[in-house]
C-alpha cells in the first residue's frame, strides 16, 4: 500500500464534555474510494470538517501528503487539492450554474483585480481557458445546456451534481463527499453511483465518502471505516464490515446479533 | 481637590451614568435572547421614555402640583414605562413580526427604519431643539464629604434601578413567563413544542425591555436635564456595546457592562488632562471598547461561546 | 460591449466632456442637483460593493468620505503652493492635475483607514459588523470634531472651487466601470460568493476574509474621493456633516435600488438626490417618509424598488 494521502493520529475533537470524534486514526491513500459510514451522530461530518479546516482537533494530529494538514483558514485547505460537497447543499444560490463552477475556479487563477480593470489579452484568454475547463466539467455531467440558469431552479439531484462539479472545478486530489445520495430515489441513486465510480476514474482521485445508504457505500467503495459515538469500531473491505458484529450492533442494537 | 476624593467622585458620577446605559442594555440582550437580532431601535425607545416623561410631568402638575415629589415622580414614571412598553409591542407586531423567518439583514434594516422614524415623528411633534427636563425631585446633595458630593438624585435614581432590577431577576427566574423566556431564548422550536406561546413571550420580553429604556429615559432627564429626538442614538450605541460586554444574551451581564461602560467613560473624561488627549473624545469610548471586545473576547465577560452547525 | 467594456466607458467620459461644455447653459440649481447626483452615484455604488455584491452590512461610509474630504482639503488649503510648484505654475492643466492629485490623496488617505477599520471589524458578522462601522464611522468624525487644525466642531471652510460637472460625472462613470468590471470577472463573482455562502466559498479555495477586506478598502477609496469631491463643490465642511445619519442617506440608495445591482443603485442614488431636493421643502417630512419606505420595502420587497435578488425574498426555515 503506497504512502497515504491523508492520515489521522489519534485525532479528537471536543466541545466542552462532548467528543465529537475521539481517538480516530485513519488513512486513505492516493486514488482509493473510502466510504465512512456509521448511525447519525457518529461523527463522519466532524471528519469532514477536521479535514476541510472548519473544526481543530483538541488532541491528534492530522497529515496529508506527509506533512502535518494544518491552515490559517479552510481556503488554504482547498489549494492543498483537498475539496468537498455538504450535507445541506450550500451552492451559490444568487449565482448561475456555471457561474458556481467558475467561482471555483478563483484557486487558480493567475490574474487578478488589476486585469479584470484593463482587460486585455492575458485577462480575455484566461477567461477562455476557465470558461472551457468549466463548460467541460459540466457537459460531463450534463448540466452544460443549463449553465445559465440560476442554480436554484435546478432540480434536488441536478443541485448535488452541480456540488460536485463545483468541487471537482478546484482540481482536487482528495475528494470528500457529504451525503451526496441524500434525498434521492433509486433510480438517481443508481445515477450517483455510476458517477462516483466514472469520477474516480476518469479524475484519479482519492474519494472519502461519508454516505447512509449501505446499497451505495457498498456497491462503490474499496474500503469502508464505520464509526459510532466518535470512535472507529470497524474497518475493512465491505464484505468484512458487513459481516462485523460491531458493526451490526452499532445500527440494530445488541439483541439482534 | 484631594486625589482619592475626586477619584471617587467620578467613580460615584459613572455609576450614576452606568446604571442609565445598563437598563437600556437590559432591553437589547433580552430582544437578542429571543430573537437573536438586534433591535437597533431600541436605544429610540430610551428617548421617547424621556419626552413621555417631560410631557406626562406637565400634564400632571394640575392635579399633582402639591403631592410629595416621589409620589408625582413614581407615577411618571410608571406612566412613561407603560407608554414605552406598549410602544415597543407595537413595534415588534407591526415591523418585526412580519419578519420572523426573513434573512438578518432584512430585519436589520427595518430596525434602522423604525429607527429613523421614531426620532423624526419625534423632531416633527417636539421640535429639534433641545428641551428642559423638569425637575421631577428637587436638587438636595444628600452626601457631601471631604468634597465627594452625591445628589439625591443619584442615591434615588440607583435605588430605583437596583429594584428594577430585583424585580426582572425575579421575573425571570422565577416565574412561569421568565422560564418560558429562558426556554424560548434556547430553543424556539422546543419551547413552543412545550406549549409556550411564543409570540406572547416575544412581545412581553419588547415589553419589558422597553419600559426598562423608558426608566433610563426618565432617569437621564432627571440627572442630566436636556433632551432632544437624537439623544437615544449615542447612548443606545453605548448600551449595546454594554450588552455585548456583558455578553449578548446574558441579563445580568447587561447590568454589570452599562455599569462597567459608565464608570470607564467617566474616569476616561474625567483623567482626561493626565491622559493626554481632549474631553471630547468621550464618545469614542465605548467604540474603542467594542473592537477590544469582539477582537479578544466577542462572547463577553459572562457570555458562552455560540457555534455554527455545519 | 460586454467584451470591451472600455468602450462604454470612453463614450461616457465624451459624454460627460461635451455635457459639461454646455454647463453654462444649465441653470444653477440643476447644476447644483446634477454634482450631488454624480457624487451620491459615487457613494452608493461604492457602498454596493461592500453591501450588496460582498454582503457585508457596512453602516460607516460617511466616515470615510470624511476622511477624503478633510484630507484633500488640507491639502488645497495648506500645501497648494509647494505641489502647484512640483506641477509648474498654475495655469488651467495644472490646476486639474492637482485637483485630481487631491482626489487621489483623499481617496488613498480613505483607503488606508478602510484597510484598519476593515481588518479587524471584517471578520465579524451580520449585526456585529454593522455596529462596528457605525462605531468606527462616529470614531472618524469624533476625531475631526475634537482636531482644531482642520476647524474641529466649527468646520473648514474657505476650499477652492475645483469641482466640475465635468468631473463628477467623469469620476462617477469611472467608479461605475471599475466596480462593474471588477464585479463581472471571474475574480468578481467571489465577491458574490462570499456574499452568499461563506463556508462553502471558504471550502472552494476563496479567502473570504480577503475578498471582504479588498472591498471595504475599494469602497472607502471611492467614497474618499466622493468626499474631495464634495468638500471642492460646497467649499465647506463640518464633522457633523458626515455622521451615521449621512451613512444611512447612503445605505438607503442601496437598499432602494436593490443590494448588488450596480444600475439599480445608480437610478436609487439619482432619483433619491432629485427626491431630497423636491422634498427639501417639506424637510420635516422627507426623513419619515424614507424611514416608512424602508420599512414597507423591507416587508414587501426586500430586493429593493429596482434591484431582483431572490436571495433576499427567500424565507428561511421556520425556527418560531
Amino acid at each position: 500500500m503506497s504512502a497515504p494521502l491523508l492520515e489521522f493520529d489519534a485525532v479528537t475533537v471536543q466541545f466542552g464534555g462532548l467528543k465529537a470524534v475521539s481517538d480516530l486514526t485513519l488513512g486513505i491513500a492516493d486514488r482509493e474510494l473510502v466510504g465512512l459510514i456509521g448511525p447519525n451522530g457518529a461523527g463522519k461530518t466532524t471528519v469532514f470538517n477536521l479535514i476541510s479546516g472548519v473544526y481543530t482537533p483538541t488532541a491528534g494530529s492530522m497529515r496529508y501528503q506527509g506533512k502535518p494538514l494544518k491552515a490559517s483558514r479552510p481556503s488554504k485547505i482547498a489549494g492543498f487539492g483537498i475539496a468537498r460537497t455538504f450535507q445541506n447543499i450550500r451552492l451559490f444560490k444568487s449565482l448561475s450554474v456555471f457561474d458556481n463552477v467558475r467561482c471555483a475556479c478563483n484557486l487558480h487563477l493567475r490574474h487578478g483585480i488589476s486585469h479584470a480593470l484593463v482587460r486585455g489579452g492575458a485577462f480575455w484568454k484566461e477567461e477562455g481557458e476557465i470558461e472551457r475547463e468549466a463548460m467541460k466539467l459540466l457537459d460531463i455531467f450534463e448540466l452544460g445546456e443549463k449553465r445559465d440558469e440560476p442554480c436554484g431552479s435546478l432540480s434536488y439531484g441536478d443541485q448535488r451534481r452541480l456540488e460536485i462539479v463545483r468541487a471537482l472545478a478546484t482540481r482536487p486530489r482528495l475528494l470528500l463527499l457529504d451525503e451526496p445520495a441524500a434525498g434521492m430515489n433509486p433510480t438517481e441513486k443508481a445515477n450517483l453511483m455510476t458517477l462516483i465510480r466514472f469520477v474516480h476514474d476518469e479524475f484519479q482521485l482519492a474519494i472519502l465518502l461519508v454516505e447512509h445508504d449501505m446499497k451505495v457505500v457498498m456497491g462503490i467503495c474499496q474500503r469502508i471505516v464505520v464509526l459510532d459515538y466518535g470512535q472507529k469500531i470497524a474497518e475493512g473491505t465491505p464484505t468484512e464490515v458487513r459481516a462485523n458484529p460491531k458493526v451490526i450492533e452499532a445500527y440494530l442494537g445488541k439483541e439482534v446479533s | 481637590m484631594d486625589p482619592s476624593a475626586y477619584f471617587f467622585q467620578q467613580l460615584a458620577n459613572g455609576v450614576s451614568l452606568g446604571v442609565i446605559y445598563a437598563l437600556i442594555a437590559l432591553g437589547y440582550t433580552m430582544v437578542y435572547g429571543v430573537l437573536r437580532f438586534i433591535n437597533f431601535a431600541h436605544g429610540d425607545v430610551f428617548m421617547v421614555g424621556s419626552f413621555a416623561a417631560f410631557y406626562f410631568s406637565r400634564w400632571l402638575t394640575p392635579a399633582m402640583g402639591d403631592a410629595h415629589y416621589l409620589l408625582r415622580g413614581t407615577v411618571v414614571l410608571v406612566a412613561s414605562m407603560a407608554c414605552c412598553a406598549l410602544l415597543g409591542v407595537i413595534i415588534e407586531f407591526l415591523a418585526y413580526r412580519p419578519l420572523r423567518s426573513r434573512p438578518r439583514l432584512v430585519v436589520l434594516i427595518t430596525a434602522i427604519g423604525v429607527s429613523l422614524l421614531l426620532e423624526y415623528t419625534a423632531q416633527l411633534l417636539f421640535g429639534a431643539t433641545p428641551r428642559s427636563f423638569p425637575e421631577l425631585i428637587p436638587h438636595e446633595n444628600w452626601v457631601n464629604f471631604g468634597g465627594v458630593v452625591i445628589t439625591n438624585k443619584q442615591v434615588i435614581v440607583l435605588a430605583i434601578t437596583v429594584l428594577l432590577l430585583i424585580g426582572l431577576r425575579l421575573i425571570v427566574m422565577k416565574t412561569k413567563v421568565g422560564l418560558a423566556m429562558r426556554a424560548l431564548s434556547l430553543n424556539p422550536t422546543a419551547a413552543a413544542l412545550m406549549g409556550v406561546n411564543n409570540n406572547a413571550i416575544i412581545a412581553l420580553t419588547f415589553a419589558i425591555g422597553s419600559g426598562l429604556a423608558a426608566a433610563a429615559g426618565v432617569f437621564f432627564g432627571i440627572l442630566y436635564p436636556k433632551i432632544d429626538p437624537f439623544m437615544g442614538v449615542i447612548p443606545g450605541i453605548k448600551a449595546f456595546v454594554a450588552a455585548v460586554l456583558g455578553g449578548i444574551g446574558n441579563i445580568p451581564g447587561a447590568a454589570l457592562g452599562g455599569i462597567l461602560i459608565g464608570v470607564v467613560e467617566t474616569l476616561v473624561v474625567g483623567y482626561s488632562s493626565v491622559l493626554g488627549f481632549s474631553a471630547g473624545y468621550r464618545d469614542a469610548v465605548a467604540f474603542v471598547i467594542l473592537i477590544l471586545i469582539l477582537l479578544f473576547r466577542p462572547s463577553g465577560l459572562l457570555g458562552k461561546v455560540e457555534r455554527e452547525k455545519v | 460591449m460586454r467584451r470591451y467594456p472600455q468602450i462604454a466607458l470612453v463614450i461616457g467620459l465624451v459624454a460627460s466632456a461635451v455635457v459639461s461644455f454646455f454647463s453654462d447653459a444649465i441653470d444653477g440649481y440643476a447644476l447644483n442637483i446634477l454634482i450631488l447626483v454624480g457624487i451620491n452615484i459615487i457613494l452608493a455604488v461604492s457602498l454596493n460593493l461592500v453591501n450588496g455584491h460582498t454582503g457585508q452590512f457596512s453602516l460607516g461610509h460617511a466616515g470615510f468620505m470624511a476622511v477624503g474630504a478633510y484630507v484633500s482639503s488640507s491639502l488645497s488649503l495648506f500645501a497648494s503652493e509647494p505641489i502647484l510648484k512640483l506641477l509648474g505654475g498654475s495655469g488651467p492643466v495644472a490646476n486639474n492635475v492637482f485637483f485630481i492629485f487631491l482626489l487621489i490623496a483623499g481617496g488613498v488617505a480613505a483607503a488606508i483607514c478602510g484597510l484598519l477599520v476593515g481588518i479587524p471589524s471584517l471578520r465579524l458578522k451580520g449585526d456585529y459588523l454593522a455596529i462596528v462601522t457605525l462605531g468606527f464611522g462616529e470614531i472618524i468624525r469624533v476625531v475631526f470634531q475634537n482636531t482644531e487644525s482642520v476647524g474641529g466642531a466649527r468646520g473648514l471652510g474657505g476650499i477652492p472651487q475645483f469641482t466640475t460637472l465635468f468631473w463628477t460625472f467623469a469620476i462617477a462613470i469611472v467608479t461605475i466601470y471599475v466596480i462593474g468590471c471588477m464585479v463581472n470577472s471571474t475574480y468578481g463573482r467571489g465577491f458574490l460568493a462570499v456574499r452568499d455562502d461563506e463556508l462553502a466559498a471558504e471550502a472552494m479555495g476563496i479567502n473570504t476574509l480577503r475578498y471582504k477586506v479588498v472591498a471595504f478598502v475599494l469602497g472607502a477609496f471611492f467614497a474618499g474621493i466622493a468626499g474631495g469631491l464634495y468638500a471642492h463643490y460646497i467649499q465647506f465642511i463640518t464633522p457633523e456633516g458626515f455622521n451615521f445619519l449621512k451613512s444611512i442617506d447612503i445605505v438607503v440608495m442601496v437598499i432602494l435600488g436593490g443590494m448588488g445591482s450596480t444600475v439599480g443603485v445608480t437610478v436609487a442614488a439619482i432619483g433619491l438626490t432629485y427626491a431630497n431636493e423636491l422634498l427639501r421643502d417639506a424637510e420635516q417630512y422627507r426623513m419619515i417618509i424614507f424611514a416608512l419606505l424602508l420599512i414597507v420595502l423591507m416587508i414587501l420587497r426586500p430586493q429593493g424598488l429596482i434591484g431582483d435578488l431572490k436571495w433576499l425574498r427567500k424565507r428561511k426555515k421556520k425556527t418560531a
